[in-house]
Formats: C-alpha cells, sequence, structure tokens
C-alpha cells in the first residue's frame, strides 16, 4: 500500500458553457437593467414581482405588464459573509440579502458591501449601486448600499 | 440597428465546478506506469479477472487486486459511437469514433478514440492498437495514448468478450 504522501494529485476544473435562453419577459428585465432600470411583472390583482416572474404562482395567470420598481428598498433577511471565497464577486466582508424593493410584492436575492455587518438588520433601507458596463445581466446592479 | 443594439434573448449562464483530484493508492501505480509507456492491470486473487484500468479491488470477490499484470498495447473493440455532432470546446473535428477498448488480457474495457478508420467499415471485434504520443509528451494520463488504430488481424469472436467463469 503507496503512502498517502505519494499518491498522485491534480487540480481538475469542470465547466460548463451554457447560454440560457431568456424568453418575452426575462428579456425586458434584463434589457431594462443595461439601462439602470429594474422591472417588475404585474398581476391583474395588482401584486408586482421583482425580479419579474413568467406566471403568477398563484392563480397561474401569464403575466407580461411591467412596471418600474426600486432602486431603493428594505432588507427581509441578510447573511453575511465574512471571508469571501474565490467564487464570490465581491473579495470584502459582504452580505446576501433579500431584498423588497419599492412597488414590489416579492423580494429579490442579491448583494449588500460597502457597509458593516452591525449596520445590517431586518428593515434597514438599501439601494441599486450599478455596475461601470452594461451587460444586461442582474450583475449589472452590482450591490445595494445603504440608503444616505 | 447595430449588432450591439439587438436585443439579446438569451444570457451566458456558465457553470465552473473546481476540484482538486486525488488519485487512490491504485490509480496511482497504474497512472506511474503510464507515465513510462507501461500498460500495467490489476488481477484478482480470486477469481483472475484483470482489471484495467484498475481501481484497487475485484467488485465481484470483494477483495483487493494486488496482481500485477503487464499488457500490451493491443485488443479489440468492445463496442463504439460514431459522434457526428460537434460538442463546444471539443477540437476534435466530427466524425469521429468513441470506442470501449478491450485489451487482450484484460476482463473489462476503458473509453478511448479511434482514429484511422475508415467509419463505414469499423465493428465489435476489430483489432486495434494504441498509437502513442512522443515519449517527451508522456504524463500521468491516458491521453499519451493519441488513439487506438485498425491493425491487420483477424477480429476477435464476440463471444470470447462475454464474461467467462473461471
Amino acid at each position: 500500500m503507496s503512502d498517502s504522501k505519494d499518491l498522485l494529485r491534480a487540480p481538475f476544473e469542470l465547466a460548463y458553457n451554457y447560454k440560457r435562453s431568456n424568453g418575452p419577459v426575462m428579456s425586458k428585465f434584463f434589457d431594462a437593467l443595461g439601462e439602470q432600470t429594474i422591472l417588475g411583472t404585474k398581476t391583474s390583482a395588482g401584486k408586482v414581482f421583482s425580479p419579474a416572474a413568467e406566471f403568477d404562482p398563484e392563480t397561474h395567470e401569464s403575466l407580461k405588464d411591467m412596471v418600474e420598481v426600486g432602486p431603493g428598498g428594505s432588507i427581509e433577511s441578510f447573511s453575511w459573509i465574512e471571508a469571501p471565497q474565490s467564487h464570490h464577486l465581491i473579495k470584502k466582508p459582504f452580505a446576501f440579502a433579500l431584498i423588497k424593493l419599492d412597488g414590489a410584492d416579492s423580494s429579490m436575492l442579491h448583494m449588500i458591501a460597502d457597509c458593516n455587518e452591525v449596520d445590517l438588520s431586518i428593515g434597514t433601507r438599501v439601494t441599486a449601486a450599478w455596475s461601470d458596463t452594461s451587460e444586461k445581466r442582474i450583475t449589472d446592479i452590482k450591490f445595494f448600499t445603504l440608503e444616505k | 440597428m447595430s449588432a450591439e443594439d439587438t436585443p439579446k434573448d438569451y444570457s451566458e449562464s456558465p457553470i465552473n465546478l473546481e476540484y482538486f483530484y486525488t488519485a487512490g493508492s491504485a490509480t496511482t501505480r497504474f497512472l506511474n506506469q503510464v507515465k513510462e509507456g507501461n500498460i500495467v492491470g490489476q488481477g484478482c486473487p480470486k477469481c483472475k479477472a484483470v482489471y484495467v484500468p484498475p481501481r484497487g479491488s475485484c467488485p465481484r470477490c470483494g477483495v483487493a487486486t494486488d496482481i500485477e499484470v503487464p499488457l500490451i498495447d493491443k485488443g479489440c473493440i468492445e463496442s463504439f459511437t460514431v459522434v457526428h455532432i460537434p460538442i463546444p470546446g471539443n477540437p476534435i473535428v466530427p466524425p469521429y469514433v468513441c470506442a470501449m477498448i478491450r485489451l487482450d488480457g484484460a476482463n473489462i474495457s476503458f473509453l478511448h478514440l479511434i482514429q484511422d478508420v475508415d467509419i463505414e467499415n469499423i465493428r465489435i471485434g476489430m483489432r486495434i492498437q494504441a498509437v502513442w504520443k512522443p515519449k517527451e509528451e508522456w504524463t500521468h494520463s491516458l491521453e499519451n495514448i493519441k488513439w487506438f488504430a485498425p491493425i491487420d488481424e483477424p477480429d476477435v469472436d464476440v463471444a470470447t468478450l462475454r464474461f467467462q467463469e473461471s
């Protein structure tokens, strides 16, 4: 039996270069992000989903009406990341949070940065900070920061 | 409307999984030999089955395969697929052939590429031999074998590929 230090070891990377079809509703949502605007979809009962939902999960109604929401909102819940790892987009301590944007009835999972853990609590007001480059993706919102 | 203004109806969603692979002792023994250009299977002391590539134990008998069995780089095609659809990132141009290779003296097969073959003529039992990369390119990998190519020997009787109770 070989000593474990004699075993062969090697780094290994498995990568899938997927493209995801956005469809008519999410395309509008992502196009708007490229214009630094956050949209949601509105049900006939007036409920607003942001990120946009293609269907109302309760009534199964197909959703097409888009309304603008945010860019401010409040924290519904959060998880502080004290030691970001290589796959995290933000390299200093930050939070993952569910943010209910103004005008929306659902919440968006995103990041909150440029703050300390003690600054955050459920209900704290935050606002979108935009990325310098527009790629029509969710990361066009760089992260959320504390509302001044 | 320029290409950049065209609304895009898809998002890039790459997924990357980074591993650190540790070969077990059986695979380490095997790959150390592969680096030297040798194919060494491992035999079961109980049922005498020869495994290449070896995993260190016999799944039938549940015992360690501690017998080293040097093999030659010749064998036959146990099964094959002709690939016609290009796979993104794969430099091999279709159509090409992937086959399960059964080396002479082995009881299991492994997947490798077949080249220098007339695709119309490929068949189970066809005799093949490894085509190695230049020695200076050898690493701890079965990719030291570029592919397997047909050789001018009579086909193997398919019945002999079935597992023989000993």
